[in-house]
């Protein structure tokens, strides 16, 4: 197909199309990038002093410090459950295949407050397992674990479903050559499967990361928010916005909008490097 | 056969059953210790009921806007050429790696009565934020890449002969649109809208804070499960919470169901 020939035929008026690229641009810059710009003009707005005083706050420190844990927790459980679901998924043939895919997917499509409730429900009073654990001194719920039990459950298919399609696209012929030619089922998945599978998976992880630092619904559930021990940076926020305490949450939330910003840049250069493999 | 059948599926078995389906079907059985009509008294409560009704009402109007501009954004980025068009399809991910919280408080700053765009608004009697309106923006923020990116790739795929063989035979660039184009990417299009939809309807942090949070003006179903929290009406809460749950495992099974249309739709 000749370009000239693609242009007469198949393409709108130049009016047409500037008019569509402006109501695309315009409506891009008012719902995404004018809310990115704000974060900053506000976290910037009397300079660069008032700014690391609010991020070096006790406070801040340690709901950084808990995001920081609570991912680091999170994202290689899930990530380990990723590589074994779509090992099994992909490489096998077994009955109820479509219906593990679509269970692994269920935590998408449920609501963050009730991916919190389910487990207040599980670990608080009115249970009897919830009961038990109080009785032994052992505190999930408004703690810690139970932070990272619903950062887990929001995070869950992340990895899994970058990996499932992938690794069905790419077969098993590969795997199947190497553990002919004697290759343990380790030395399979490190040499052959895990090379062809890098950038889906790191694609995978980062945005399950993104998602476990950024978790606001299901963590304010569970997490009791208790300052300077409970409370994750996306809580922290909110405390400090309900405070009126403008400057310090859109400071905190700066980081948070670079982390997500971080993430996009790499998962575009990612996307490149897909294409070119 | 490959080696890691067994324990990678047992794996993947007990992770899922101890991280969602006990929690989850924990939820469903604590719901039956309530009678029935304990239950429904509490589903169907006139400020739950105007809950609902703001929460599908909104999520709805939002996904219908995704559709359509999520479309011109989609258009414009497989179709044209414009400087800036790269960032802009990156930018199309930003509601979906961005904390909830954090374009929360970003969006109420910028629709509020002095914020940068609200003041416009403002100058013509039009409130934005802490009304159902800047509920509507919220949403339709956060369904933007769902739309975009299920469309995307069907529209790429999609062969110019055909559009050109109707610009031969006589017709209209519309007619082309209407009769060519949008039948293909009509599969795509609607499971967008139902992702999008499914998403809104659960949304809670980009949205409190730009929502006022006015009982039977603008509070949202996820807020009413929260608040019966504070107050430890748990079961007020699960009572409410499993009506969602039902509402987005029906969402689950249609998108499921126009996904595979869609698929069939792009093979044939």
């Amino acid at each position: 197909m000749s370009a000239s020939l693609q242009k007469q035929t198949v393409t709108e008026p130049l009016w047409m199309k500037s008019l569509l690229i402006l109501i695309a641009v315009g409506f891009m810059t008012l719902l995404v990038i004018l809310p990115v710009w704000m974060i900053f003009a506000e976290a910037l707005k009397d300079g660069l002093t008032p700014y690391l005083h609010a991020l070096s706050e006790p406070d801040a420190i340690s709901a950084l410090k808990l995001t920081l844990l609570v991912s680091a927790i999170a994202v290689p459980l899930n990530l380990v459950f990723g590589i074994a679901a779509s090992w099994a998924i992909a490489k096998f043939e077994f009955r109820g295949k479509h219906l593990l895919i679509t269970l692994i997917d269920l935590p998408f499509s449920v609501s963050p407050v009730i991916s919190g409730l389910i487990y207040v429900l599980l670990f608080g009073t009115h249970s009897v397992l919830g009961n038990w654990l109080i009785a032994n001194g052992i505190s999930i719920l408004f703690a810690v674990p139970g932070i990272v039990l619903a950062t887990i459950f929001v995070t869950f298919p992340f990895v899994a479903r970058e990996l499932i399609p992938l690794m069905q696209e790419q077969g098993s012929d590969e795997e199947e050559a190497a553990v002919m030619l004697g290759a343990s089922g380790w030395q399979t998945f490190w040499r052959v499967t895990l090379p062809n599978i890098k950038w889906g998976l790191l694609y995978g992880v980062l945005l399950c990361n993104a998602r476990a630092m950024g978790e606001f619904g299901a963590v304010s559930v569970v997490s009791g928010h208790i300052r300077g021990l409970t409370n994750t940076i996306p809580l922290h926020v909110e405390v400090l916005y309900n405070e009126y305490n403008f400057l310090a949450a859109f400071a905190v939330a700066s980081l948070l909008t670079v982390l997500a910003l971080v993430t996009l840049v790499l998962k575009t250069i990612i996307e490149r490097r897909f294409s070119r493999d | 056969m490959l080696p890691g059948f067994r324990v990678t599926l047992g794996f993947t078995l007990f992770y899922l059953t101890l991280i969602v389906l006990i929690p989850l079907a924990g939820m469903v059985l604590y719901s039956f210790s309530m009678d029935w009509a304990d239950f429904w008294r509490t589903v169907s409560e006139p400020r739950i009921v105007s809950a609902y009704k703001i929460s599908f009402g909104l999520s709805f109007i939002a996904a219908l806007l995704n559709v359509v501009f999520g479309l011109i954004v989609t258009w414009v980025l497989v179709r044209y050429d414009f400087p800036g068009k790269k960032i802009l399809d990156a930018l199309v991910d930003l509601p979906f790696a961005m904390p909830t919280a954090v374009s929360g408080i970003a969006l109420a700053g910028l629709y509020a009565q002095n914020g940068l765009i609200g003041q416009f608004f403002a100058e013509y009697g039009i409130k934005i934020a802490f009304t159902p309106l800047g509920i509507t923006i919220a949403l339709v923020f956060i369904g933007l890449p769902f739309v975009v990116r299920t469309v995307q790739p069907v529209l790429e795929d999609m062969e110019h002969e055909l559009e050109e063989a109707a610009a031969t035979l006589g017709a209209t660039r519309w007619q082309t649109f209407r009769l060519i184009i949008l039948p293909t990417i009509t599969p795509s299009l609607l499971t967008g809208f139902a992702m999008a939809f499914a998403r809104a309807l659960g949304e809670y942090g980009s949205v409190i804070f730009i929502a006022g949070n006015m009982p039977f003006v603008s509070e949202i179903v996820p807020l009413v499960i929260i608040i019966k929290l504070e107050q430890y009406d748990y079961q007020g809460a699960t009572a409410i919470a499993v009506v969602m749950l039902a509402a987005s495992f029906l969402m689950l099974f249609v998108i499921n169901w126009l996904q595979k249309w869609a698929r069939q739709r792009q093979e044939s």
